[in-house]
């Protein structure tokens, strides 16, 4: 078998969609002397710390073969709920007047805690009562929503803490926390993935259902783990963009579950199940982000860059169903 | 008119690696049945795929009423006027009977410019031609809410709506019950009368000896021969379907059974169909054999002894003690492993490498601080059987898909002996590998036996069967029919004789 030399088509479809990524990012580094300066490069990390908290959750849904449509609604109640939990004692719409707030790690729990037993949830129809991912996370995104709107009375959150809204404005060793956050959760999922029995069970169930259960892995208490841990990375990242905006609103996270979604198959998160790394859902946002600023720096008009966007996701998903059809 | 209806002839086909038929020819009589018969593995299903267009032959010609015709597709066949009713065959159930009738051939009606489907017109149409197989039930009933006797007479239905002229039933019988299999000949009795050729396939002697003209046996991919079914007996059958030399060396046993290790007590399934009242004793040291025709529910039988089959009652004892297996950790924890019949289904997991698919069942014992996963420890188990099994992979990092068919089956048996398990059942453990990996996997069964371990295994090739087994249960429709104890005993007349006990 040996080592088969690149062809230039294989290189293409591999890693065709970063290399063109390269490209516009020199491009517009060139055209536009701001694009590459510290400040915008920070602001690109600060935009993809949180996408790559919710990236990595849905990417173990997607190795898994799954999907999960509930992640913004899920960001958008984990956000609310911190918010409620860090409001300063002299805002005057505080949601709960009399209560002190909260330490940020003491909320920061609850949230993950609430969102993960949401996820455990989704997992359990999932793997126990067999309805297809697709539909139980789109259901999960519904009831998640609706617990939100009586929750908050749909009334935005705003008025946080000091220690809250330093989670996105201080830095350590110059660099913000919010981006150490997204490098911890990074390589916690990693070591997840490859270091424990329950990633490459999760491996193993997306590369193959039936021979998973013969060889013993325990298929259902994987599904469900993996959605509730996802369900957690949301609740963090609602958390995180709660603290970088200095508010919520029930309507938080909308639509980043697609993103997500897009982001890892643009990194190589394979949607048959079975393949994907923590590098491919990270490559991914860093892809998406990229172009989304690099749009906005070239003077696409902004209605034309969600078509980008588009075709961008096309053309991934396309490359990426040709590997597995190769490969097969 | 010619003598025969439709000829075959000289009919080749391979697939990859495997010569599936050798210059097979067939003739059909107007107005007869005709039942094909051989092994299973001899080659009938292949044939008639390759009539029915399913299947493009190598080399061969067909002709109908002496005229020679091309058959590229099912949709050439049935413009043939050629029709298969196969079990597998069940086309849309989600639909209704009539929508099933006349798929892809719709009647429509005129709206003007806008073409519609005349559903008064098909549903009328439908209960005609279930009419004329004497099956009156509503054309509008969901297909799957039928009985797979019914289903099988819409599939007959729809042959006769087709003015079909040759029908191939491919072992239309093997799930039907005994009032459904009337209904069947009574069905096949008014084509025969109306002068179609039918073509029938089946292991069950007694249904060949009632309903067919003419018998041509298959063995081997090749053709035996052509007799009136009169003149017959059912010995001279199994006699011509298994006459050959077993040509495969078997490695020499190096050891005896030993003592009972396990026991398995009136196993029913939760499936009417399949296994029922099967008990069994295994012992250690010992490759156990289970021999019948495909169909025969020896594969769900020992993936119910696993854990992956529902199991109604029933009792298994290991080394005297019961154990309860819901599931296969439980069969794991009992001590039982079980390499599949269907490697790619559920065997093998192909965008994984060599290392996870050894590893996938083991990750549990090596673990540093209670969870974090011993690599290096691991790395060495699967470095070790990769060289102990010779599979040939230039690392184990390598994706199992990339492997042959027999390297793969090797990291399975990697994965299982990596679990040291005492009890191994092994399902059909040499389809689909070649020759030299073959007597490989022989090899490594017979040191598993001379280790003291027990072996199971399934297996549909007569001579492996034979060749290997210390003993071997013969299993038809479910329930075991035979045991085979003596090694003078086992012949392939004796095996096939039980296996068609229905």
């Amino acid at each position: 078998m040996g080592k088969k030399k690149l062809s230039f088509k294989d290189i293409m479809v591999n890693y065709g969609v970063i290399i063109i990524m390269i490209l516009l990012v020199i491009y517009t580094g060139f055209t536009s002397k701001n694009f590459l300066s510290g400040n915008n490069l920070n602001n690109i990390l600060m935009n993809m710390s949180s996408r790559i908290v919710i990236a990595l959750g849905i990417a173990g849904c997607i190795i898994t073969a799954g999907c999960d449509l509930s992640a913004g609604r899920m960001i958008g109640f984990g956000g609310c709920i911190a918010g409620t939990l860090l409001q300063k004692m002299d805002y005057s719409k505080k949601f709960f007047p009399d209560m002190e707030p909260l330490n940020i790690f003491v909320a920061l729990l609850i949230v993950m805690l609430i969102c993960a037993l949401f996820g455990c949830v989704t997992g359990f129809f999932i793997a126990y009562m067999h309805v297809p991912p697709f539909i139980s996370t789109m259901a999960m995104m519904e009831v998640v929503y609706g617990i939100n709107l009586l929750y908050t009375n749909a009334t935005p959150l705003g008025g946080y803490t000091k220690q809250y809204t330093d989670i996105a404005t201080g830095k350590f060793l110059g660099i913000n926390y919010l981006i150490w956050i997204a490098i911890l959760v990074a390589a916690i999922t990693w070591f997840i993935f490859n270091m424990t029995r329950h990633g490459k069970y999760m491996y193993a169930i997306g590369g193959n259902p039936q021979a998973a259960e013969v060889a013993g892995v325990p298929v259902k208490k994987t599904l469900i783990i993996i959605y509730a841990k996802a369900a957690a990375m949301y609740g963090l990242a609602g958390f995180m963009l709660g603290a970088k905006s200095g508010g919520a609103s029930v309507n938080l996270g909308l639509g980043y579950e697609m993103e997500a979604i897009a982001a890892c198959t643009i990194g190589g998160v394979s949607v048959s199940g079975g393949r994907g790394k923590v590098s491919s859902a990270i490559i991914g946002v860093a892809v998406f982000e990229l172009l989304k600023t690099a749009l906005q720096f070239l003077g696409v008009n902004a209605n034309a860059q969600w078509i980008a966007l588009g075709v961008i996701i096309f053309v991934a998903i396309s490359l990426d169903i040709r590997k597995y059809v190769a490969r097969k | 008119m010619a003598e025969y209806l439709l000829e075959l002839r000289g009919v080749s086909k391979s697939f990859p690696g495997v010569k599936a038929l050798d210059n097979v020819s067939l003739a059909l009589r107007p107005g007869t049945v005709h039942a094909l018969m051989g092994e299973n593995g001899a080659g009938k299903s292949t044939l008639m795929k390759c009539l029915f267009g399913i299947y493009k032959m190598d080399a061969g010609e067909v002709y109908m009423n002496g005229e020679k015709i091309q058959v590229n597709d099912p949709d050439d066949a049935m413009r043939h006027g050629i029709a298969m009713v196969h079990q597998e065959l069940q086309p849309v159930p989600a639909r209704s009977v009539a929508e099933n009738l006349f798929l892809g051939r719709f009647p429509v009606k005129k709206l003007g410019p806008i073409q519609m489907i005349d559903h008064k017109k098909m549903y009328k149409d439908t209960e005609y031609w279930l009419h004329e197989v004497k099956m009156d039930f509503n054309p509008k009933a969901l297909l799957g809410d039928l009985s797979i006797g019914q289903m099988q007479s819409v599939e007959i239905a729809k042959a006769v709506s087709h003015q079909a002229k040759v029908v191939i039933f491919d072992e239309p019988t093997s799930s039907l019950s005994d009032n459904e299999v009337e209904a069947l000949f009574r069905i096949m009795n008014d084509l025969r009368d109306k002068g179609v050729a039918m073509v029938y396939i089946s292991h069950k002697m007694d249904e060949i000896k009632r309903i067919a003209d003419d018998i041509t046996i298959m063995r081997d991919g090749t053709y035996v021969g052509t007799w009136p079914a009169a003149e017959l007996t059912t010995e001279q059958i199994i006699a011509k379907m298994v006459g050959r030399e077993l040509t495969n060396v078997y490695p020499e046993r190096k050891n005896e059974p030993g003592e009972v290790i396990m026991e398995v007590n009136d196993f029913c399934s939760i499936h009417e169909n399949s296994f029922q009242h099967v008990s069994f004793k295994l012992r250690k040291g010992e490759i156990l054999g289970f021999g019948g025709l495909v169909g025969a529910q020896r594969t769900e039988l020992l993936e119910g002894v696993f854990g992956i089959r529902g199991v109604a009652s029933g009792e298994i004892k290991i080394n005297g003690q019961p154990v309860k297996i819901k599931r296969p950790a439980d069969a794991m924890k009992a001590g039982i492993g079980l390499i599949t019949e269907d490697r790619r289904g559920n065997g093998i997991f192909g965008c994984l490498s060599i290392k996870d698919n050894v590893g996938v069942s083991v990750y549990n014992k090596y673990l540093k601080a209670g969870f974090v996963l011993d690599h290096k420890s691991i790395n060495a188990v699967v470095d070790d059987s990769i060289k102990k099994l010779r599979i040939k992979t230039p690392s184990m990092k390598e994706h199992i898909a990339n492997l042959s068919g027999g390297n793969q089956q090797k990291v399975i048996v990697a994965r299982w002996l990596a679990n040291d398990p005492d009890i191994l059942i092994m399902d059909e453990p040499t389809r689909g590998i070649d020759v030299g990996a073959k007597h490989e996997i022989y090899e490594i069964m017979n040191d598993l036996a001379a280790q003291g371990k027990a072996i199971i295994m399934i297996s549909s090739e007569m001579a492996e069967l034979l060749g290997m087994a210390d003993r071997v249960y013969v299993m038809c429709d479910g329930k075991l029919r035979g045991e085979i104890t003596e090694k003078e005993e086992m012949t392939q007349a004796r095996v096939m004789g039980y296996a068609t006990q229905f």
